[in-house]
Protein backbone atom coordinates (compact mmCIF):
# COMPACT_ATOMS: atom_id res chain seq x y z
CA UNK A 1 0.00 0.00 0.00
CA UNK A 2 1.05 3.38 -0.62
CA UNK A 3 0.41 6.81 1.69
CA UNK A 4 1.31 10.11 1.45
CA UNK A 5 2.45 12.18 4.13
CA UNK A 6 1.40 15.83 4.51
CA UNK A 7 3.92 17.82 6.72
CA UNK A 8 1.88 20.91 8.55
CA UNK A 9 3.76 23.54 9.63
CA UNK A 10 2.25 25.78 12.42
CA UNK A 11 4.32 28.96 10.90
CA UNK A 12 4.42 29.88 7.53
CA UNK A 13 7.13 27.55 5.39
CA UNK A 14 9.97 29.93 4.96
CA UNK A 15 12.01 27.86 2.95
CA UNK A 16 14.59 27.23 5.95
CA UNK A 17 16.85 24.34 4.99
CA UNK A 18 15.78 21.42 6.97
CA UNK A 19 17.47 19.93 9.16
CA UNK A 20 20.82 17.59 8.56
CA UNK A 21 19.25 14.86 9.85
CA UNK A 22 16.21 14.93 7.39
CA UNK A 23 18.77 14.00 4.97
CA UNK A 24 19.29 10.87 6.92
CA UNK A 25 16.25 10.13 7.43
CA UNK A 26 15.01 10.33 3.80
CA UNK A 27 18.62 8.20 3.04
CA UNK A 28 17.18 5.62 5.25
CA UNK A 29 13.60 5.84 3.15
CA UNK A 30 15.51 5.41 0.01
CA UNK A 31 17.78 2.91 0.95
CA UNK A 32 14.73 0.58 2.39
CA UNK A 33 13.17 1.57 -1.06
CA UNK A 34 9.93 2.70 0.08
CA UNK A 35 10.69 6.66 -0.62
CA UNK A 36 8.45 7.12 -4.27
CA UNK A 37 8.50 10.63 -4.03
CA UNK A 38 9.30 13.55 -1.87
CA UNK A 39 8.76 17.22 -2.22
CA UNK A 40 8.93 20.68 -0.01
CA UNK A 41 6.99 23.20 -0.83
CA UNK A 42 7.66 27.01 -0.96
CA UNK A 43 5.54 29.42 0.46
CA UNK A 44 1.72 30.08 0.37
CA UNK A 45 2.69 33.78 -1.20
CA UNK A 46 3.80 31.98 -3.75
CA UNK A 47 0.48 30.06 -4.19
CA UNK A 48 -2.99 30.46 -5.07
CA UNK A 49 -6.58 28.31 -3.92
CA UNK A 50 -9.74 28.27 -5.90
CA UNK A 51 -13.11 27.57 -4.52
CA UNK A 52 -15.71 26.60 -5.94
CA UNK A 53 -18.56 27.09 -3.86
CA UNK A 54 -20.44 29.38 -5.58
CA UNK A 55 -21.69 29.73 -9.40
CA UNK A 56 -18.29 30.12 -10.52
CA UNK A 57 -14.92 29.30 -9.57
CA UNK A 58 -13.17 32.39 -7.25
CA UNK A 59 -9.21 32.19 -7.37
CA UNK A 60 -7.29 33.84 -4.41
CA UNK A 61 -3.64 34.57 -4.33
CA UNK A 62 -1.97 33.72 -1.49
CA UNK A 63 -0.72 33.81 1.28
CA UNK A 64 -3.10 31.94 2.98
CA UNK A 65 -2.90 34.04 6.21
CA UNK A 66 -6.24 32.66 7.79
CA UNK A 67 -5.02 29.26 7.67
CA UNK A 68 -3.31 27.68 10.92
CA UNK A 69 -1.61 24.83 9.45
CA UNK A 70 0.06 25.06 6.51
CA UNK A 71 0.98 22.03 4.06
CA UNK A 72 4.84 22.56 3.98
CA UNK A 73 5.59 19.35 1.96
CA UNK A 74 4.57 15.85 1.31
CA UNK A 75 6.42 12.19 1.18
CA UNK A 76 5.00 9.48 -1.00
CA UNK A 77 6.14 6.55 0.93
CA UNK A 78 5.49 2.54 0.43
CA UNK A 79 4.58 0.35 3.13
CA UNK A 80 3.07 -2.97 4.05
CA UNK A 81 1.04 -1.68 6.78
CA UNK A 82 0.37 1.95 8.34
CA UNK A 83 1.84 0.28 11.48
CA UNK A 84 5.01 0.29 9.66
CA UNK A 85 4.83 3.43 8.08
CA UNK A 86 4.00 5.37 11.54
CA UNK A 87 7.08 3.40 12.97
CA UNK A 88 9.29 4.74 10.08
CA UNK A 89 7.76 8.22 10.63
CA UNK A 90 8.64 8.27 14.47
CA UNK A 91 11.80 8.69 13.63
CA UNK A 92 11.42 11.85 11.68
CA UNK A 93 13.48 14.35 12.71
CA UNK A 94 11.02 17.15 13.44
CA UNK A 95 11.07 19.49 16.53
CA UNK A 96 9.12 22.94 15.57
CA UNK A 97 6.16 21.65 15.89
CA UNK A 98 5.50 20.54 13.01
CA UNK A 99 2.70 17.69 12.79
CA UNK A 100 2.26 15.26 9.51
CA UNK A 101 -1.24 13.67 8.46
CA UNK A 102 -0.80 10.15 7.34
CA UNK A 103 -3.46 8.94 4.44
CA UNK A 104 -3.51 5.88 2.27
CA UNK A 105 -4.00 6.03 -1.63
CA UNK A 106 -6.57 3.97 -3.01
CA UNK A 107 -5.26 1.21 -5.07
CA UNK A 108 -6.31 -0.95 -8.08
CA UNK A 109 -7.84 -3.44 -5.50
CA UNK A 110 -9.74 -0.98 -3.70
CA UNK A 111 -12.44 -0.26 -6.45
CA UNK A 112 -15.32 -2.40 -5.26
CA UNK A 113 -17.12 -4.25 -8.27
CA UNK A 114 -13.22 -4.45 -9.89
CA UNK A 115 -12.60 -8.95 -9.65
CA UNK A 116 -9.26 -8.35 -10.28
CA UNK A 117 -8.93 -11.57 -12.21
CA UNK A 118 -6.18 -12.58 -14.64
CA UNK A 119 -6.32 -14.92 -17.60
CA UNK A 120 -2.42 -15.47 -18.06
CA UNK A 121 0.77 -13.83 -17.65
CA UNK A 122 1.53 -10.90 -20.11
CA UNK A 123 -0.79 -9.21 -22.38
CA UNK A 124 -1.09 -9.03 -26.03
CA UNK A 125 2.60 -8.14 -26.80
CA UNK A 126 4.06 -11.11 -23.45
CA UNK A 127 6.50 -9.77 -21.24
CA UNK A 128 9.21 -12.19 -22.38
CA UNK A 129 11.26 -13.58 -19.34
CA UNK A 130 14.62 -13.93 -19.85
CA UNK B 1 -1.17 1.60 23.79
CA UNK B 2 -3.17 -1.70 24.01
CA UNK B 3 -1.06 -4.81 23.81
CA UNK B 4 -1.88 -5.59 20.61
CA UNK B 5 -1.64 -2.45 19.18
CA UNK B 6 1.79 -2.41 20.81
CA UNK B 7 2.47 -5.82 19.27
CA UNK B 8 1.68 -4.66 15.62
CA UNK B 9 4.08 -1.39 16.50
CA UNK B 10 6.83 -4.38 17.50
CA UNK B 11 5.91 -6.51 14.23
CA UNK B 12 6.22 -3.47 12.39
CA UNK B 13 9.49 -2.69 13.67
CA UNK B 14 10.70 -6.31 12.77
CA UNK B 15 9.84 -5.72 9.20
CA UNK B 16 11.76 -2.72 9.09
CA UNK B 17 14.78 -3.73 10.99
CA UNK B 18 15.26 -7.63 11.32
CA UNK B 19 17.26 -8.05 7.59
CA UNK B 20 19.86 -5.57 8.57
CA UNK B 21 20.10 -7.19 12.35
CA UNK B 22 20.05 -10.43 10.25
CA UNK B 23 22.77 -9.58 7.80
CA UNK B 24 25.00 -8.25 10.18
CA UNK B 25 24.97 -11.13 12.65
CA UNK B 26 25.35 -13.20 9.85
CA UNK B 27 28.90 -11.87 8.71
CA UNK B 28 29.83 -12.07 12.47
CA UNK B 29 28.29 -15.75 12.98
CA UNK B 30 28.66 -16.62 9.29
CA UNK B 31 25.68 -18.69 10.03
CA UNK B 32 22.19 -17.47 8.05
CA UNK B 33 19.71 -19.94 10.84
CA UNK B 34 21.79 -18.50 13.88
CA UNK B 35 21.74 -15.18 12.79
CA UNK B 36 18.01 -15.46 12.57
CA UNK B 37 17.96 -16.81 15.87
CA UNK B 38 20.17 -14.44 17.77
CA UNK B 39 17.89 -11.78 15.97
CA UNK B 40 14.79 -13.79 17.27
CA UNK B 41 15.72 -13.55 20.82
CA UNK B 42 16.05 -10.00 20.40
CA UNK B 43 12.82 -9.71 18.78
CA UNK B 44 11.59 -12.31 21.87
CA UNK B 45 13.03 -9.76 24.34
CA UNK B 46 11.30 -6.84 22.93
CA UNK B 47 7.87 -7.95 22.76
CA UNK B 48 8.24 -8.65 26.58
CA UNK B 49 10.02 -5.35 27.37
CA UNK B 50 8.39 -2.70 25.13
CA UNK B 51 4.89 -2.90 25.54
CA UNK B 52 5.24 -2.57 29.24
CA UNK B 53 8.17 0.20 28.98
CA UNK B 54 7.32 1.72 25.32
CA UNK B 55 9.27 1.28 22.09
CA UNK B 56 12.55 2.85 22.45
CA UNK B 57 14.04 5.51 20.40
CA UNK B 58 15.85 3.54 18.60
CA UNK B 59 15.00 0.04 18.55
CA UNK B 60 17.23 -1.36 15.66
CA UNK B 61 19.74 -0.34 18.05
CA UNK B 62 18.52 -1.87 21.20
CA UNK B 63 17.52 -4.75 18.97
CA UNK B 64 21.10 -4.77 17.64
CA UNK B 65 22.23 -4.51 21.85
CA UNK B 66 19.98 -7.90 22.15
CA UNK B 67 21.36 -9.87 19.44
CA UNK B 68 24.93 -8.98 20.31
CA UNK B 69 24.81 -10.41 23.41
CA UNK B 70 23.12 -13.33 23.01
CA UNK B 71 26.08 -13.91 20.33
CA UNK B 72 28.73 -13.03 22.44
CA UNK B 73 26.74 -15.20 25.06
CA UNK B 74 26.88 -18.34 22.32
CA UNK B 75 30.57 -17.66 21.75
CA UNK B 76 31.34 -18.12 25.63
CA UNK B 77 29.45 -21.03 25.88
CA UNK B 78 31.02 -22.10 22.60
CA UNK B 79 34.22 -21.83 23.43
CA UNK B 80 34.20 -23.88 27.24
CA UNK B 81 32.75 -26.81 24.66
CA UNK B 82 35.86 -27.18 22.28
CA UNK B 83 33.72 -29.70 20.09
CA UNK B 84 30.63 -27.08 19.30
CA UNK B 85 32.91 -24.79 18.39
CA UNK B 86 34.81 -26.75 16.40
CA UNK B 87 31.49 -27.47 14.34
CA UNK B 88 31.16 -23.81 13.78
CA UNK B 89 34.37 -23.48 11.74
CA UNK B 90 36.18 -21.00 13.80
CA UNK B 91 39.36 -20.42 14.24
CA UNK B 92 39.50 -17.57 16.57
CA UNK B 93 39.67 -17.21 20.34
CA UNK B 94 36.24 -16.58 22.20
CA UNK B 95 37.45 -12.74 23.19
CA UNK B 96 38.73 -12.01 19.57
CA UNK B 97 35.03 -13.02 18.63
CA UNK B 98 33.86 -10.69 21.19
CA UNK B 99 35.71 -7.75 19.46
CA UNK B 100 34.79 -8.95 16.17
CA UNK B 101 30.80 -8.83 17.06
CA UNK B 102 31.18 -5.42 18.62
CA UNK B 103 33.19 -4.10 15.09
CA UNK B 104 31.35 -5.81 12.87
CA UNK B 105 27.94 -4.69 13.69
CA UNK B 106 29.32 -0.94 13.03
CA UNK B 107 26.65 0.68 10.62
CA UNK B 108 29.23 1.38 7.74
CA UNK B 109 29.30 -2.29 7.13
CA UNK B 110 25.82 -3.23 7.14
CA UNK B 111 24.97 -1.82 3.20
CA UNK B 112 27.62 -5.22 2.25
CA UNK B 113 26.27 -7.03 4.58
CA UNK B 114 23.26 -7.01 3.08
CA UNK B 115 24.44 -7.46 -0.16
CA UNK B 116 26.19 -10.51 0.70
CA UNK B 117 22.83 -11.52 2.20
CA UNK B 118 20.99 -10.99 -0.91
CA UNK B 119 23.53 -13.56 -2.56
CA UNK B 120 22.88 -15.82 -0.55
CA UNK B 121 19.88 -16.07 -0.26
CA UNK B 122 19.32 -16.73 -3.95
CA UNK B 123 22.41 -19.27 -3.70
CA UNK B 124 22.43 -21.42 -6.75
CA UNK B 125 22.78 -24.45 -4.20
CA UNK B 126 18.92 -23.81 -3.04
CA UNK B 127 15.89 -24.59 -5.36
CA UNK B 128 14.02 -21.81 -6.67
CA UNK B 129 11.10 -21.93 -4.63
CA UNK B 130 13.69 -22.09 -1.48
CA UNK B 131 15.20 -18.62 -2.81
CA UNK B 132 12.11 -17.21 -2.88
CA UNK B 133 10.84 -18.22 0.37
CA UNK B 134 14.45 -17.79 1.84
CA UNK B 135 14.44 -14.01 0.10
CA UNK B 136 10.99 -12.82 1.64
CA UNK B 137 12.04 -14.00 5.06
CA UNK B 138 15.54 -12.43 5.42
CA UNK B 139 15.75 -9.66 3.16
CA UNK B 140 11.35 -8.91 3.40
CA UNK B 141 11.27 -9.31 6.14
CA UNK B 142 7.91 -11.94 5.74
CA UNK B 143 6.76 -14.20 8.43
CA UNK B 144 6.03 -17.27 7.78
CA UNK B 145 2.44 -16.87 7.64
CA UNK B 146 2.92 -14.04 5.67
CA UNK B 147 4.61 -15.77 3.30
CA UNK B 148 2.46 -18.43 2.97
CA UNK B 149 -0.28 -16.36 2.60
CA UNK B 150 0.84 -14.49 -0.23
CA UNK B 151 2.05 -18.15 -2.31
CA UNK B 152 -1.22 -19.72 -0.56
CA UNK B 153 0.57 -22.31 0.75
CA UNK B 154 0.22 -23.86 3.85
CA UNK B 155 2.52 -22.68 7.15
CA UNK B 156 4.07 -25.73 7.84
CA UNK B 157 5.15 -26.21 4.15
CA UNK B 158 7.19 -22.68 3.51
CA UNK B 159 8.47 -23.36 7.29
CA UNK B 160 10.18 -26.19 6.24
CA UNK B 161 11.24 -24.93 3.10
CA UNK B 162 13.05 -22.39 5.39
CA UNK B 163 14.53 -24.41 7.48
CA UNK B 164 15.71 -26.82 4.68
CA UNK B 165 17.13 -23.65 2.90
CA UNK B 166 19.38 -22.68 5.78
CA UNK B 167 20.52 -26.33 6.56
CA UNK B 168 21.57 -26.68 2.62
CA UNK B 169 23.60 -23.09 2.87
CA UNK B 170 25.24 -24.44 5.95
CA UNK B 171 26.51 -27.87 4.91
CA UNK B 172 27.77 -26.19 1.73
CA UNK B 173 29.32 -23.82 3.38
CA UNK B 174 28.35 -21.15 1.44
CA UNK B 175 30.74 -18.67 1.89
CA UNK B 176 28.89 -14.89 3.50
CA UNK B 177 30.46 -13.06 0.54
CA UNK B 178 29.67 -10.64 -2.62
CA UNK B 179 31.22 -13.51 -5.42
CA UNK B 180 34.14 -12.52 -7.26
CA UNK B 181 34.25 -11.02 -10.82
CA UNK B 182 34.27 -14.50 -12.39
CA UNK B 183 30.72 -15.48 -10.77
CA UNK B 184 29.16 -12.02 -10.22
CA UNK B 185 27.30 -11.75 -13.33
CA UNK B 186 25.75 -15.59 -12.99
CA UNK B 187 25.07 -15.22 -9.65
CA UNK B 188 23.57 -11.55 -9.52
CA UNK B 189 21.01 -12.91 -12.69
CA UNK B 190 20.08 -15.43 -9.76
CA UNK B 191 19.24 -12.81 -7.74
CA UNK B 192 17.15 -10.80 -10.07
CA UNK B 193 15.43 -14.16 -11.34
CA UNK B 194 13.98 -14.14 -7.75
CA UNK B 195 13.10 -10.63 -7.00
CA UNK B 196 11.16 -10.44 -10.47
CA UNK B 197 9.94 -14.19 -9.71
CA UNK B 198 8.44 -12.48 -6.58
CA UNK B 199 7.06 -9.63 -8.60
CA UNK B 200 5.12 -12.15 -11.48
CA UNK B 201 3.85 -13.65 -8.85
CA UNK B 202 2.05 -10.60 -7.30
CA UNK B 203 1.37 -9.34 -10.88
CA UNK B 204 -0.12 -11.67 -13.04
CA UNK B 205 -0.59 -14.89 -10.28
CA UNK B 206 -0.03 -17.83 -11.89
CA UNK B 207 -1.42 -20.53 -10.11
CA UNK B 208 -5.19 -21.49 -9.06
CA UNK B 209 -7.37 -18.48 -8.56
CA UNK B 210 -5.91 -15.95 -10.37
CA UNK B 211 -6.11 -13.06 -7.77
CA UNK B 212 -3.48 -9.95 -7.82
CA UNK B 213 -1.45 -10.20 -4.90
CA UNK B 214 0.08 -6.50 -4.86
CA UNK B 215 1.50 -7.09 -1.44
CA UNK B 216 4.30 -9.49 -3.35
CA UNK B 217 5.06 -6.92 -6.26
CA UNK B 218 4.87 -3.89 -4.29
CA UNK B 219 7.59 -6.05 -1.98
CA UNK B 220 9.53 -7.58 -4.98
CA UNK B 221 9.88 -3.41 -6.16
CA UNK B 222 11.10 -2.54 -3.14
CA UNK B 223 13.79 -4.98 -2.85
CA UNK B 224 15.29 -3.79 -6.29
CA UNK B 225 15.73 -0.75 -5.21
CA UNK B 226 17.32 -1.77 -2.07
CA UNK B 227 19.72 -3.54 -4.76
CA UNK B 228 20.19 -0.98 -7.01
CA UNK B 229 21.20 1.58 -3.80
CA UNK B 230 23.77 -1.72 -2.60
CA UNK B 231 24.90 -2.66 -6.44
CA UNK B 232 24.40 1.20 -8.01
CA UNK B 233 26.99 -0.44 -10.96
CA UNK B 234 25.30 -3.08 -12.20
CA UNK B 235 23.36 -1.93 -15.28
CA UNK B 236 20.66 -4.90 -15.33
CA UNK B 237 19.78 -4.17 -11.84
CA UNK B 238 18.61 -0.37 -12.61
CA UNK B 239 17.01 -2.75 -15.51
CA UNK B 240 14.91 -4.55 -13.53
CA UNK B 241 13.60 -2.12 -11.18
CA UNK B 242 12.66 -0.20 -13.97
CA UNK B 243 10.88 -2.80 -15.88
CA UNK B 244 8.94 -3.49 -12.89
CA UNK B 245 7.74 0.15 -11.90
CA UNK B 246 6.77 0.34 -15.86
CA UNK B 247 5.22 -3.00 -15.43
CA UNK B 248 3.36 -1.65 -12.53
CA UNK B 249 2.60 1.57 -14.13
CA UNK B 250 -0.39 0.17 -15.92
CA UNK B 251 -1.91 -2.38 -12.89
CA UNK B 252 -4.67 -0.48 -12.10
CA UNK B 253 -5.27 -0.39 -16.23
CA UNK B 254 -5.04 -4.04 -16.68
CA UNK B 255 -8.11 -4.84 -15.83
CA UNK B 256 -11.49 -3.68 -17.30
CA UNK B 257 -15.08 -2.94 -14.94
CA UNK B 258 -16.36 -6.25 -15.10
CA UNK B 259 -12.98 -8.02 -14.41
CA UNK B 260 -11.90 -9.14 -18.03
CA UNK B 261 -7.96 -9.04 -18.74
CA UNK B 262 -7.44 -5.55 -20.73
CA UNK B 263 -5.08 -5.68 -23.22
CA UNK B 264 -2.00 -2.81 -23.78
CA UNK B 265 -3.07 -1.30 -26.29
CA UNK B 266 -7.29 -1.16 -25.49
CA UNK B 267 -5.88 0.52 -21.83
CA UNK B 268 -7.11 3.34 -20.90
CA UNK B 269 -3.56 5.21 -20.72
CA UNK B 270 -5.12 8.32 -18.40
CA UNK B 271 -4.95 5.29 -15.65
CA UNK B 272 -1.20 4.40 -16.05
CA UNK B 273 0.60 5.64 -12.75
CA UNK B 274 2.39 8.36 -13.84
CA UNK B 275 4.42 8.18 -10.82
CA UNK B 276 5.79 5.22 -11.18
CA UNK B 277 6.50 6.15 -15.40
CA UNK B 278 8.59 8.53 -13.70
CA UNK B 279 10.33 6.24 -11.63
CA UNK B 280 11.00 3.90 -14.75
CA UNK B 281 12.19 5.97 -17.12
CA UNK B 282 14.67 7.19 -14.27
CA UNK B 283 15.77 3.59 -13.33
CA UNK B 284 16.40 3.16 -17.01
CA UNK B 285 18.34 5.88 -17.48
CA UNK B 286 20.20 5.26 -15.10
CA UNK B 287 20.60 1.56 -16.86
CA UNK B 288 21.87 3.21 -19.67
CA UNK B 289 24.11 5.21 -18.33
CA UNK B 290 25.86 2.56 -16.60
CA UNK B 291 26.08 -0.08 -19.21
CA UNK B 292 25.88 -0.53 -22.95
CA UNK B 293 25.35 -3.26 -24.69
CA UNK B 294 21.69 -3.22 -22.61
CA UNK B 295 20.96 -6.71 -21.18
CA UNK B 296 17.88 -8.49 -21.38
CA UNK B 297 16.00 -6.74 -18.18
CA UNK B 298 17.22 -3.28 -19.75
CA UNK B 299 16.10 -4.47 -22.98
CA UNK B 300 12.29 -5.11 -21.69
CA UNK B 301 12.16 -2.08 -19.68
CA UNK B 302 13.12 -0.32 -22.90
CA UNK B 303 10.14 -1.98 -24.49
CA UNK B 304 8.09 -0.99 -21.75
CA UNK B 305 9.05 2.35 -22.07
CA UNK B 306 8.12 3.02 -25.58
CA UNK B 307 4.93 1.82 -24.77
CA UNK B 308 5.03 4.27 -21.49
CA UNK B 309 6.38 7.47 -23.25
CA UNK B 310 3.03 7.52 -25.94
CA UNK B 311 0.51 9.19 -25.30
CA UNK B 312 -1.96 7.14 -26.77
CA UNK B 313 -1.62 4.06 -28.56
CA UNK B 314 -1.03 5.28 -32.23
CA UNK B 315 1.93 7.37 -31.13
CA UNK B 316 3.97 3.60 -30.09
CA UNK B 317 7.22 3.50 -31.87
CA UNK B 318 6.86 0.24 -33.26
CA UNK B 319 10.10 0.65 -35.45
CA UNK B 320 12.09 1.00 -32.19
CA UNK B 321 10.26 -1.70 -30.26
CA UNK B 322 10.98 -3.98 -33.03
CA UNK B 323 14.42 -3.42 -32.75
CA UNK B 324 14.81 -3.46 -28.91
CA UNK B 325 12.97 -7.43 -29.38
CA UNK B 326 15.91 -7.65 -32.08
CA UNK B 327 18.32 -7.16 -29.27
CA UNK B 328 16.42 -9.04 -27.20
CA UNK B 329 16.04 -12.02 -28.90
CA UNK B 330 20.18 -11.97 -29.93
CA UNK B 331 20.25 -12.69 -26.08
CA UNK B 332 17.14 -15.04 -25.42
CA UNK B 333 16.05 -16.42 -28.77
CA UNK B 334 12.91 -18.24 -26.90
CA UNK B 335 9.96 -18.60 -28.35
CA UNK B 336 7.79 -15.89 -26.36
CA UNK B 337 10.51 -13.13 -27.80
CA UNK B 338 10.44 -13.97 -31.10
CA UNK B 339 6.45 -13.74 -31.06
CA UNK B 340 6.84 -10.48 -29.66
CA UNK B 341 8.68 -9.63 -32.09
CA UNK B 342 6.44 -10.81 -34.68
CA UNK B 343 4.05 -8.56 -33.40
CA UNK B 344 6.08 -5.49 -32.82
CA UNK B 345 7.39 -5.96 -36.71
CA UNK B 346 3.93 -6.36 -37.67
CA UNK B 347 2.91 -3.14 -36.19
CA UNK B 348 6.01 -1.25 -37.49
CA UNK B 349 6.64 -2.92 -41.31
CA UNK B 350 3.30 -4.29 -41.91
CA UNK B 351 0.92 -7.26 -41.27
CA UNK B 352 2.47 -9.45 -43.88
CA UNK B 353 6.08 -9.13 -42.26
CA UNK B 354 4.95 -10.06 -38.95
CA UNK B 355 2.96 -12.89 -40.39
CA UNK B 356 5.91 -14.86 -41.78
CA UNK B 357 7.55 -14.06 -39.10
CA UNK B 358 4.59 -15.94 -36.93
CA UNK B 359 4.66 -18.93 -39.47
CA UNK B 360 8.37 -19.30 -38.54
CA UNK B 361 7.47 -20.03 -35.00
CA UNK B 362 4.22 -22.76 -35.69
CA UNK B 363 6.80 -25.53 -35.34
CA UNK B 364 7.82 -24.01 -31.85
CA UNK B 365 6.95 -27.37 -29.49
CA UNK B 366 6.95 -24.42 -26.69
CA UNK B 367 4.00 -22.22 -28.19
CA UNK B 368 1.68 -25.74 -28.95
CA UNK B 369 -0.75 -24.65 -26.81
CA UNK B 370 -0.09 -21.07 -26.48
CA UNK B 371 -3.59 -19.63 -27.14
CA UNK B 372 -1.48 -16.09 -28.18
CA UNK B 373 0.39 -17.49 -30.69
CA UNK B 374 -3.17 -18.48 -32.96
CA UNK B 375 -4.29 -15.05 -31.27
CA UNK B 376 -1.50 -13.46 -33.19
CA UNK B 377 -1.94 -14.60 -36.33
CA UNK B 378 -5.28 -14.20 -36.19
CA UNK B 379 -4.75 -10.57 -35.45
CA UNK B 380 -2.74 -10.41 -38.64
CA UNK B 381 -4.58 -12.67 -41.16
CA UNK B 382 -7.87 -10.51 -40.28
CA UNK B 383 -5.72 -7.14 -41.23
CA UNK B 384 -4.89 -8.94 -44.54
CA UNK B 385 -8.69 -9.58 -45.30
CA UNK B 386 -7.66 -13.41 -45.13
CA UNK B 387 -11.25 -13.87 -43.15
CA UNK B 388 -11.92 -17.29 -43.38
CA UNK B 389 -7.74 -18.52 -42.43
CA UNK B 390 -8.38 -15.67 -39.58
CA UNK B 391 -11.82 -16.90 -37.90
CA UNK B 392 -10.00 -20.76 -37.79
CA UNK B 393 -6.98 -19.01 -35.64
CA UNK B 394 -9.41 -17.06 -32.95
CA UNK B 395 -11.34 -19.97 -32.97
CA UNK B 396 -8.41 -22.29 -32.23
CA UNK B 397 -6.79 -19.63 -30.05
CA UNK B 398 -10.44 -19.69 -27.48
CA UNK B 399 -10.29 -23.46 -27.64
CA UNK B 400 -6.62 -23.19 -25.89
CA UNK B 401 -7.53 -19.88 -24.10
CA UNK B 402 -7.52 -20.55 -19.74
CA UNK B 403 -9.81 -18.13 -19.09
CA UNK B 404 -13.49 -17.68 -20.02
CA UNK B 405 -13.71 -13.75 -20.51
CA UNK B 406 -10.83 -14.33 -22.80
CA UNK B 407 -12.30 -17.42 -24.91
CA UNK B 408 -15.28 -15.04 -25.49
CA UNK B 409 -13.11 -12.10 -26.57
CA UNK B 410 -11.94 -14.57 -29.38
CA UNK B 411 -14.76 -16.23 -30.24
CA UNK B 412 -16.58 -12.64 -30.66
CA UNK B 413 -13.27 -11.80 -33.37
CA UNK B 414 -13.88 -15.31 -34.96
CA UNK B 415 -17.57 -14.23 -35.53
CA UNK B 416 -17.03 -11.00 -36.95
CA UNK B 417 -14.07 -12.52 -39.27
CA UNK B 418 -17.43 -15.07 -40.41
CA UNK B 419 -19.41 -11.83 -40.98
CA UNK B 420 -16.90 -10.59 -43.18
Amino acid sequence: MRFLVMVKATKEWDGEAPAAAMGAFNDALARDGVMLAAEGLQPTSKGARISYAGPRPVVTDGPFTETKELVAGFWLVQARTKEELIERYLRCPFERGESIEIRQLFEAEDFPGIELKFAHKGSQTPNARP
Amino acid sequence: MTSSESVRAIEAVWGIESPRLIAALTRVVRDVGLAEDFAQDAFVSALSQWPSEGIPRNPGAWLMSVAKRRAIDYFRRAATAEDKYRLLGHETQAEESEEAIFAALDEDYIADDLLRLMFVACHPVLSVEARVALTLRLLGGLSTTEIARAFLSSEPTIAQRIVRAKRTLAEAHVPFEVPDAGQRMQRLTSVLEVIYLIFNEGYSASNGDDILRPGLSQEALRLGRVLAELAPQESEVHGLVALMELQSSRARARVGPSGEHVLLLEQDRARWDQILIRRGLTALGRAERVGQPLGPYALQAAIAACHARARRAEETDWARIAALYDALAELHPTAVVRLNRAVAVGMAFGPQSGLELVDALLAEPALRSYHLLPSVRGDLLEKLQRFGEARAEFERAAALAHNTRDRDLLLARAARCARA
